[in-house]
């Protein structure tokens, strides 16, 4: 890790989902040149993932022909670690690239939530978009016992890849109530493009139970799950199972856009009418300004697309279309909201933090997440807390919104390159060391 | 381009779909990836590069994420287990 290279664009984009695919392509058919970087081997974020080389068309395919066709340049396998100034430090396999623009698009997309509960660290237990981006990344699950729990719509998506990947699905445990998944599925009803996907959902899945009121309460096993107690209408049950597949729908990855200065509400980076983040030049697109689903992601990124490239006036008829998706995303957001029981599923001896090994009933007695931090290492593995400190924010109320760079670990070779780079541009980097 | 890749988890001979990741190499395996600090094992879990839980070396280099970076023929994977 010791070599360091330099690019500079007019509009850099950070996160090749949906949203930084469409922001990049549309900076780019106005003009601008354009850089596309992502920590992915593969450019399609967590929903496009693996669609790049599908044989059968999808939503993603005329993104997909559009980036090839496009003069963007993709650096894949890249991980932004550092922003200042109108300058990008990321790191890639064999050193570093720092990498200069005029205007910046964050589409950093966002990340599971996860709760612990006694035994969430045995091997075979994953995230529910965890198993689905293991199965899309070439995971064999043909004859395997899949149990999904957890919230959201995500956890359809995944029984459905699961079965078509010839998996024995057992079931899905949904927390919140029947009640409100049918409000929300009529709410759905109103954007086209969702009745269409729900209508072929429902066909993949049938047969497989869907539970309502129901979480898991514990995976058990020796040295990988081997059955899962569930609770279900009030009563408790346990189910065999080969591998467990939960998650507490999605949080938004912000860390980027807070080291970068742009003002959070509520978790969420503020963005004006452009998607501009409150701070000058830098834009922010997808689930990281709110969990709204690929459609909206879509259009947010066309429209930063726009507007980084100089051409607000292409933007404007796109405006109504994301209004549409907002109140969707207020709509999903109502919907899988969290039910208090909740917090009272990890007994006191389970792992809060995985990357230090950190009960929870350890890192609670401290009161804050900056003491539990400062007393018990929770939050200071390489996972900087993405895990822990967001299920402490649910579990506990904790506030775990400092960051500081490098907001990934990194090689001391790395930190160093970002050194002279603040120096290159006259601005102070000089607290990291 | 071939349908699969072969690698070695641990010295032992795997063979993965072409484009799978090292995650999937070592879950194919039946390895883990690490022991904890505690000395519990650990497996792939967010499939996406968040949780570090499949970091293991890969070609010498220790603490690659598993779930980030694609098997390419021959390649030496070691984990803890």
């Amino acid at each position: 890790m010791d070599s360091s290279t330099h690019s500079h664009f007019d509009v850099v984009v950070v996160g090749a989902g949906p949203a930084g695919i469409a922001a990049a392509v549309t900076a780019s058919d106005c003009g601008a040149t354009v850089g596309l970087i992502d920590d992915n081997p593969t450019a399609g974020g967590q929903i496009w993932r693996g669609e790049a080389h599908k044989t059968e068309r999808s939503a993603a395919t005329p993104w997909f022909e559009r980036l090839v066709r496009s003069s963007v340049k993709k650096i894949h396998g890249a991980r932004a670690f550092y922003v200042d100034d109108g300058m990008l430090a990321a790191e890639i396999a064999d050193g570093t690239r720092t990498i200069a623009y005029r205007e910046l698009i964050l589409a950093t997309g966002a990340r599971e939530l996860f709760l612990p509960f006694p035994g969430w660290t045995l091997p075979n237990v994953f995230g529910a978009g965890g198993l689905q981006a293991l199965m899309k990344s070439g995971l064999p699950v043909a004859g395997k016992r899949i149990l999904i729990a957890g919230t959201g719509p995500l956890l359809l998506a995944v029984a459905a890849y699961a079965r078509k990947c010839g998996a024995d699905v057992l079931g899905i445990c949904e927390q919140t109530t029947m009640r409100k998944m049918m409000r929300f599925a009529a709410g759905a009803a109103a954007i086209p493009s969702k009745v269409a996907d729900t209508i072929r959902l429902a066909w993949a899945l049938r047969g497989i139970p869907h539970w309502t009121n129901s979480w898991p309460l514990a995976a058990l096993g020796n040295e990988r799950v081997e059955r899962v107690r569930i609770v279900r209408d009030g009563e408790g049950h346990e189910i065999k199972c080969d591998y467990l597949a939960c998650g507490f729908h999605l949080i938004p990855n912000v860390e980027l856009a807070r080291l970068a200065g742009c003002q959070i509400e509520d978790g969420f980076v503020e963005v004006d009418a452009w998607q501009q983040t409150s701070v000058p030049r830098i834009y922010c697109v997808g689930e990281p300004t709110s969990i709204g689903g690929v459609e909206m992601a879509v259009v947010e990124g066309r429209i930063a697309g726009c507007a980084a490239a100089g051409h607000r006036e292409k933007a404007r008829p796109l405006l109504r279309a994301r209004e549409k998706y907002a109140r969707f995303a207020r709509e999903l957001k109502d919907a899988f909201a969290l039910r208090h029981e909740l917090k009272a599923i990890a007994e006191p001896d389970t792992l809060l933090c995985r990357c230090e090994d950190v009960p929870l009933e350890r890192a609670r007695a401290f009161g804050s997440w900056r003491a539990a931090k400062l007393q018990t290492r929770c939050g200071m593995g390489p996972c900087q807390g993405r895990v822990c400190g967001s299920a402490a924010e649910f579990l506990f109320g904790w506030g775990t919104d400092s960051v500081r760079p490098p907001v990934f670990p990194v090689e001391c070779a790395s930190l160093a390159s970002i050194t002279s780079m603040g120096s290159s541009t006259g601005s102070s980097t000089g607290e990291l060391i | 381009m071939p349908d699969t890749v072969t690698v070695r988890v641990n010295g032992r001979a795997v063979t993965v779909p072409a484009g799978a990741t090292v995650a999937v190499a070592i879950l194919a395996a039946g390895a883990i990836s690490r022991f904890s600090v505690t000395g519990h094992p650990r497996a792939p879990f967010c499939g996406m590069g968040t949780c570090f839980e499949c970091r293991s070396e890969i070609n010498g280099q220790p603490h690659r994420r598993g779930c980030q970076i694609l098997c390419e023929p021959g390649m030496n994977i070691q984990s803890d287990g």
